[in-house]
Parts: C-alpha cells; structure tokens; sequence
C-alpha cells in the first residue's frame, strides 16, 4: 500500500522579497551575547525567583545625608573577601608543621612561589586593613548613634564578628611559626590564661595539652582556616540581612521633619528613592 | 511521630558533635609523660655560679619543645626553703613568669632579666622588679648518694611551681599568682605531671672503653 503523499512546505519565490528571519540572527554578536544572557538569567529566576530578593538587597531606600562614612562597613566586606581568597591560595603552599615544615613552606611562598610574595602580603597587610576598617566602621556606627533602636541586635553581631576578627589575628600570627610567631603565641596564651578559674584549661585547649606541642600549630591553623572563617561569614550575612531589613540609620545631623498635617502626601521622613 | 522525628534527628546530631567535642577537648585532660632526664655530674655545678642546661619538654616538635634550666648547688646561707632530697640542685626554668618570655641571667648584675616587658628575678628566682607575679619556676633534682643506684649523676625531674615564699605548688602557667586565694582563683589540671619515682632514673651513657 502506497505512502499518503505528504504536503510539501512552500518554496519561497525566486527573485521575491526574502522571508522575514528570526530576530536574533541579525542582531550584532555583542546584543546577540546580551539577549542569550538575559535568556540564561530569566532560565534561572524563573526558577529561583531570585531578582527580587536582590532587588531587595541591592536597590533600597537610603537615607538623606549618607556620606563616605557609609561605605566602611562594605570596605570592611571586601577586605574579608580578599582575605579569605588569598588565604584560600596560602593553604595550598603552607605546611602546617612543627617540625621546620611551616617556616621552610612560608619561605618558599615568598622566595620561590610566582607572586607568593604579593599575595602573602596582600593577606599579612589585609589582617591589619580589616582590624583598621573594623574599628572605623564600629566608630561610625558608634559616633551616629546607629546601634539603637532597632538595630540593638546587629550591634551585638558586630561586636562577635568584631571579636572574631580579633581571635583570627591572633591565630593567624602564628602561622608563620617564626620567633616572633612563637613568642607572641606563647605570650597570648599566657595572657588568656589569666582569666579566673577556667583561664588555665582555655590555654590547655589553645595549645592542646599543658606545654606548646606537636598538635598547636595544627590546632591553631584549623581554627585559623576553618572554624572562624565559616563563623565569621553566617555572621556577616546575618549582618548584612538586618542592614537591608531594617534600613540605614540617618545621619544624626539630619532634623527629623515634622509631619504636616494636611500637606503633600506620601513622601517619607528622611529617605528618598534611588 | 514528631517527637520521634526530632529526638532522631537530636542522636543524629550528638553522634557526630559530642565526639569530635570530646576530640577537641581532651588534652586538657591529658597527663604530659615526664621521665628524669640527666644533665650532669655533681662536679659541673657550683654554688655561686648558674649553669645553662637545655631541657626536652616535648618530645618530637624539634626547637619548639625544648627548654632551658638554670642549674647551681644548693647553698644553705641563701637557700631557706625546706630542704629535701629533691633541691640538692636548684634549677630554675628559664620561663618568666609574667607571660613566658625567655629569661637570661645576667652575671654581672647577679639578675635574670626578661626582654620582652622587663621582668627582674634576683639570684634565687625571686621577683626583683617588674611585672611577674610569682618567682621563677623551679625543676626537680635529684642527685643520689653514694651506693645508691645512679649515683655520679644528677637528674632533672618535672616542672614545679612557687609562691613568693617558695612553697611548692603543681605547675601552673606564667602570670597566675600563687600568693593568697590565687591558688583557688587558677586551679592546677585535672591530671598534672607527677614526678616520677626516683627507682625510675634512666641509665647513664657508657664511658668509653670502660
């Protein structure tokens, strides 16, 4: 039994006007790029239902008045992530060992290492840059009166990761496990120590045991690497939720407007749109 | 069915959080193995003269568990602390007792000196000036009489601790005073170094061709 024959598609004309093609086709490569990103992007919210959420993040309400000031908190930000990616880096050249490993491997970072140098110094100045932004930030937040109500909890977070940092300055200087790394340690742990009562078994926990031992270099480096990192990143983001929750806080030189009665509607106290 | 659900998943979560808390903090429960060490022959010391012994405290870290004694004769015009088998031999650790910096002892001005936040010690360990709170930690000795077995060396024990009238206390951890209530205030470990028996010296080296 013969096949029904199928209808054949139309032929266009010779010598007609060419079909109308697709868009994309004849779009230029860099808006081509564009629309097939935009594509990827609407493939993902649609989804994730993401854009809102940053929108959320991203394009607030900020009060009037907000200076350079404002930005310590995010410098601070940035400074934390350049530690962790260098530090990321660090790790794959460092030798955690008691036994000569760790000073030889920080001597071969900087000596022989390509940039080893640059980038051990980018996390040794980065330390000291975070501490310094940390305090700045503190004291402007401090100085605006930008802790109270209702921002009492994430002055509190600031004051752990504040503390956080302060305990990964301390962990991280031993690292490089020369004199001035072990004498500092030592005399950190002595000081630790001072504390009543449970001071004497914090130190036996600092340095695994009743002397500096085989396991501190490693325990501190764990710390250093690990345990305070994750830490101080769940805090940032708690951190940065309540900031974009509940807004900046207005300098403190900006009067507060009294609300008119009967006056142009609906424009808020102190803020305005981006 | 809920209760059931979330006590689950509470064993699940203490099965592996109790364990690795237990496996951090253990060495605070830890005894450090102390054996006698010898640091020489009775003939090295001297009464009026400190000699610098380097000690192992902990074995298998290189530089980093070593540590260094000041060792004399016992002098009974200066010493006044109780007397007994285990200070024939004053050795004094060298760990400043104001945060642990290493002190050297000066022998003109007859002083241990520390140069990290200047801690001075007189020639019996005592604070001189400074900010250390208790003397200098001492070591026991032990030197055996004649016929007893070891005799002709002298052996260096565990690390002790000292109030400023010299009594012994278990080993504490520099700037924790050990005068009035600071022995309360900073507890010793569960589990300190004891000194070991004196029937536990270890062998002295053989002479050569004896």
């Amino acid at each position: 039994m013969p096949l029904p024959k199928l209808p054949l598609p139309k032929r266009p004309k010779r010598g007609g006007s060419p079909p109308k093609a697709d868009p994309v086709e004849h779009l230029h490569p860099a808006e081509a790029a564009t629309e097939a990103s935009l594509t990827v992007v609407g493939w993902i919210d649609e989804r994730t239902a993401l854009s809102p959420g940053l929108r959320w993040l991203m394009f607030r309400k900020i009060p009037r008045g907000v200076n350079w000031a404002y930005t310590l908190g995010s410098a601070t930000l940035i400074v934390f992530l350049s530690q962790a990616v260098t530090g990321v880096f660090l790790a794959m050249y460092y030798v955690p060992s008691v036994n000569g490993g760790a000073y030889d491997s920080i001597r071969n970072i900087n000596n022989n290492v390509f940039l080893g140098q640059f980038v051990h110094g980018m996390h040794k100045w980065g330390a000291s840059m975070m501490v310094i932004l940390v305090f700045l930030h503190m004291g402007r937040v401090f100085f605006f009166g930008a802790y109270k109500y209702p921002r009492e909890l994430n002055w509190i977070i600031g004051v752990v990761l504040l503390i956080l940092t302060m305990a990964m300055g301390f962990s991280g200087y031993l690292l490089p496990f020369d004199q001035r790394s072990y004498w500092a340690t030592i005399v950190g742990v002595n000081i630790n120590g001072t504390g009543p009562f449970i001071g004497p078994y914090l130190s036996d926990f600092l340095r695994a045991g009743p002397e500096f031992g085989a396991t501190t270099l490693t325990r501190f480096y764990a710390i250093h690497m690990l345990l305070l990192p994750g830490l101080i990143a769940a805090l940032i983001g708690a951190h940065i939720y309540l900031v974009t929750k509940l807004g900046v806080a207005a300098p403190p030189w900006l009067k507060v407007e009294e609300p008119r009665p009967r006056s142009r509607p609906s424009r808020s106290r102190g803020t305005r749109s981006p | 069915m809920h209760g059931v659900v979330q006590g689950a998943g509470g064993v699940a979560a203490a099965a592996f959080v109790l364990p690795a808390l237990g496996f951090a903090l253990g060495p605070i429960f830890q005894r450090e193995p102390f054996q006698w060490q010898i640091i020489g022959r009775p003939d090295d010391f001297s009464e009026s003269q400190y000699v610098t012994k380097v000690l192992t405290i902990v074995d298998g870290v290189g530089e980093a568990g070593k540590s260094i004694a000041y060792v004399r004769k016992r002098n009974s015009a200066i010493d006044v602390e109780k007397h007994d088998q285990f200070n024939n031999y004053i050795a004094l650790s060298s760990r400043c007792m104001h945060l642990g910096c290493p002190v050297r002892y000066v022998e003109a001005a007859e002083r241990f000196i520390c140069p990290c936040h200047g801690g001075v010690y007189n020639f019996r360990g005592e604070v001189a000036g400074g900010p250390p709170v208790r003397p200098l930690d001492r070591f026991y000795t032990y030197a055996p009489k004649e016929g007893q077995p070891g005799y002709g060396y002298v052996y260096i024990g565990p690390r002790y601790s000292v109030n400023s009238e010299l009594q012994r206390f278990s080993p504490r951890d520099p700037a924790q005073p050990l005068d009035g209530i600071g022995q309360y205030v900073y507890p010793s470990r569960f589990d300190t170094a004891v000194r070991p028996p004196i029937t536990n010296l270890p062998t002295p080296p053989v002479i050569p061709g004896s």
